[in-house]
């Protein structure tokens, strides 16, 4: 797999010259590949949020280089536009964000903007918007009549219509009650399952990331703490907990049946993988 | 032990859109809270457990039935400053609760709208700073604070005016974990040290553990009432109301179902632990 993105030796210093400089990156380097759902999470002040907006461009880089299909994104300044098309960025809580008379034309703001006209603009503002469980009918309305996980869709909606190669997605699902995050999250897997297209999804919920992500990067004081599958990163599922993250309350237990002196693997983070390591060892205990 | 907020054959809806019909987001609630308690009111989006809150304080007003706050009606206008001086409101986003440039100048708002004097205004700011752990803070701009620095401002405010009573509406649900933490920590610090009574809408199912008791709202109704254990038990009813179970609780009714003998209400990582070491350890 190729790599889309490439993020080399990343700083980026707020204040510089104020005696409140400080670095929210400093010389992070990974690399997003094509196609790859990407979990970033870290607590309030880790970095994740100035880290995403240099992926656009929204952010110059202190030092070092964001690399778009091998490309500096910033040599050619003039360009960034051309960036913010192909790396798609949906901010938290984007309802607020809309402003159109109709769901279909705040939908269609961006495509158009990019130069789509006619029929393809109508087909990207339409797949869109099916996508994220918006009705045809729900297409001529003001987006302000609508509720607030649908406004959500429609915001979510209108970046997806750009078809952008990378869609960065930041807590999505803030302040949606369960049913609302698993719907969410189920759109965001078609759209990633249909269109082969890369997703970097930063949030705060450990378990929201370990159950959709192919890899996890994990942001502690403005560096990378750890990159890997998700299985691979909850095996230190006690420095995440001491990087003052959530583990899902499942490895929690996990974690106390291990203290109580059972032969458990603590690096799990569904109910289901704990259940058949219990019976697992109920029978390897029936035989004994 | 008396209630503090008592509700009687609540309604509400909300206007009608041009051609719509009103919606009704409050259908009969009938519900006793008692002073000193700690209660979680749970629900799915539009189940109206935002609605209930705001009606405990005369934010919203009946559209049928009571609302009595230490027996006093809020739909008599001339109460409604003492209610609100009674039960104090926390809301959902940070940066819309705050007022002054000044950490101290905004929990003192309140006192000062109540006209109290200068030197008790003084005391009353320390003492809330002090209640959610913000002292170091006095002098600093609110909006150079984390999330959950910020609502532990927006609590200290409350407390400043020395409610008995404070409702938080899903007031972490824009906070991180540790600002989560923060927050759940001083709110139960202050219901066991002051006795303030305190009302947690919020849909994260842990942040009920610890409660004395949950009420879960669904179409404007109380669906059920009763301690954390009574009602995350109910498994299949919580899912029908599109609300999930502890990981905890899922786990102990899966294992049972394969025949592991554990008791289906060890709510928390160690009980739960000490549960299944018990029958399978």
């Amino acid at each position: 797999m190729e790599p889309i993105l490439q993020i080399k030796n990343l700083t980026h210093t707020y204040g510089i010259g104020t005696p409140f400089q400080r670095s929210a990156v400093e010389d992070m380097s990974f690399d997003v590949y094509e196609g790859e759902f990407l979990g970033i999470i870290g607590h309030t002040g880790s970095g994740k949020s100035t880290l995403i907006q240099h992926l656009n461009g929204l952010l110059k880089p202190t030092a070092g280089q964001v690399l778009l299909a091998g490309k500096d994104i910033w040599a050619e300044p003039k360009k960034i536009r051309d960036v913010r098309f192909r790396v798609g960025l949906v901010f938290q809580y984007p309802e607020y964000q809309l402003f159109e008379e109709t769901v279909y034309k705040d939908i269609a703001f961006g495509p158009a903007n990019q130069g789509k006209t006619g029929d393809e603009l109508d087909r990207c503002v339409r797949e869109a918007a099916r996508l994220v469980g918006i009705r045809d009918d729900q297409l001529d309305k003001s987006p302000f009549e609508l509720s607030g996980g649908q406004k959500r869709r429609v915001a979510l909606a209108g970046v997806m219509a750009m078809e952008p190669d990378v869609l960065i997605l930041d807590e999505p699902t803030a302040g949606l009650d369960p049913a609302g995050r698993e719907n969410l999250m189920a759109n965001i897997r078609d759209y990633h399952r249909n269109k082969h297209k890369t997703i970097l999804l930063v949030s705060h919920s450990m378990d929201e990331i370990a159950r959709n992500v192919d890899r996890i990067l994990v942001l502690k004081g403005a560096h990378i703490l750890m990159s890997g599958t998700p299985a691979e990163v909850f095996t230190r599922a006690e420095e995440l907990l001491s990087a003052g993250l959530d583990v899902p309350q499942v490895t929690r237990v996990a974690m106390a049946l291990k203290q109580r002196g059972m032969d458990i693997d603590p690096a799990v983070y569904t109910v289901e993988a704990l259940e058949k390591q219990l019976l697992a060892l109920r029978k390897g205990g029936a035989v004994c | 032990m008396s209630a503090i907020i008592e509700t009687k054959e609540l309604r509400f809806a909300y206007p009608a859109e041009e051609g719509g019909e009103p919606v009704f987001a409050l259908r009969g609630v009938d519900l006793t809270i008692e002073k000193g308690g700690f209660v979680v009111v749970l629900g799915h989006n539009g189940s109206g457990k935002s609605t209930l809150a705001k009606t405990f304080n005369g934010v919203l007003l009946p559209a049928g039935g009571k609302v009595y706050v230490e027996g006093m009606d809020t739909l008599d206008e001339n109460l409604l400053l003492a209610i609100r001086q009674r039960v104090g409101m926390v809301f959902q986003n940070p940066d819309n609760q705050i007022v002054a440039n000044v950490v101290e100048e905004d929990v003192a708002f309140a006192p000062e709208n109540l006209g109290v004097p200068t030197e008790e205004i003084r005391r009353r700011v320390d003492d809330a700073l002090k209640a959610v752990g913000m002292s170091e803070f006095v002098t600093h701009a609110p909006h150079l604070l984390s999330g959950g620095q910020k609502q532990r401002i927006a609590i200290a405010g409350v407390i400043a005016m020395e409610p008995a009573c404070i409702v938080l509406d899903e007031a972490t649900a824009m906070l991180d974990p540790i600002g989560r933490q923060e927050v759940l920590g001083t709110i139960h610090r202050l219901n066991r040290e002051k006795g303030i009574t305190v009302i947690l809408i919020t849909h994260h199912m842990n942040e009920a553990e610890e409660a004395d008791r949950v009420v879960v709202m669904d179409d404007g109704k109380v669906a059920m009432d009763g301690t954390p254990k009574e009602v995350f038990t109910r498994i299949d009813e919580l899912r029908s109301m599109g609300l999930t179970t502890p990981d905890t609780v899922d786990l102990l009714d899966r294992l049972r179902r394969d025949g592991v003998e554990v008791p289906l209400d060890a709510l928390t990582v160690e009980e739960c632990a000490d549960a299944i070491a018990a029958a399978l350890g």
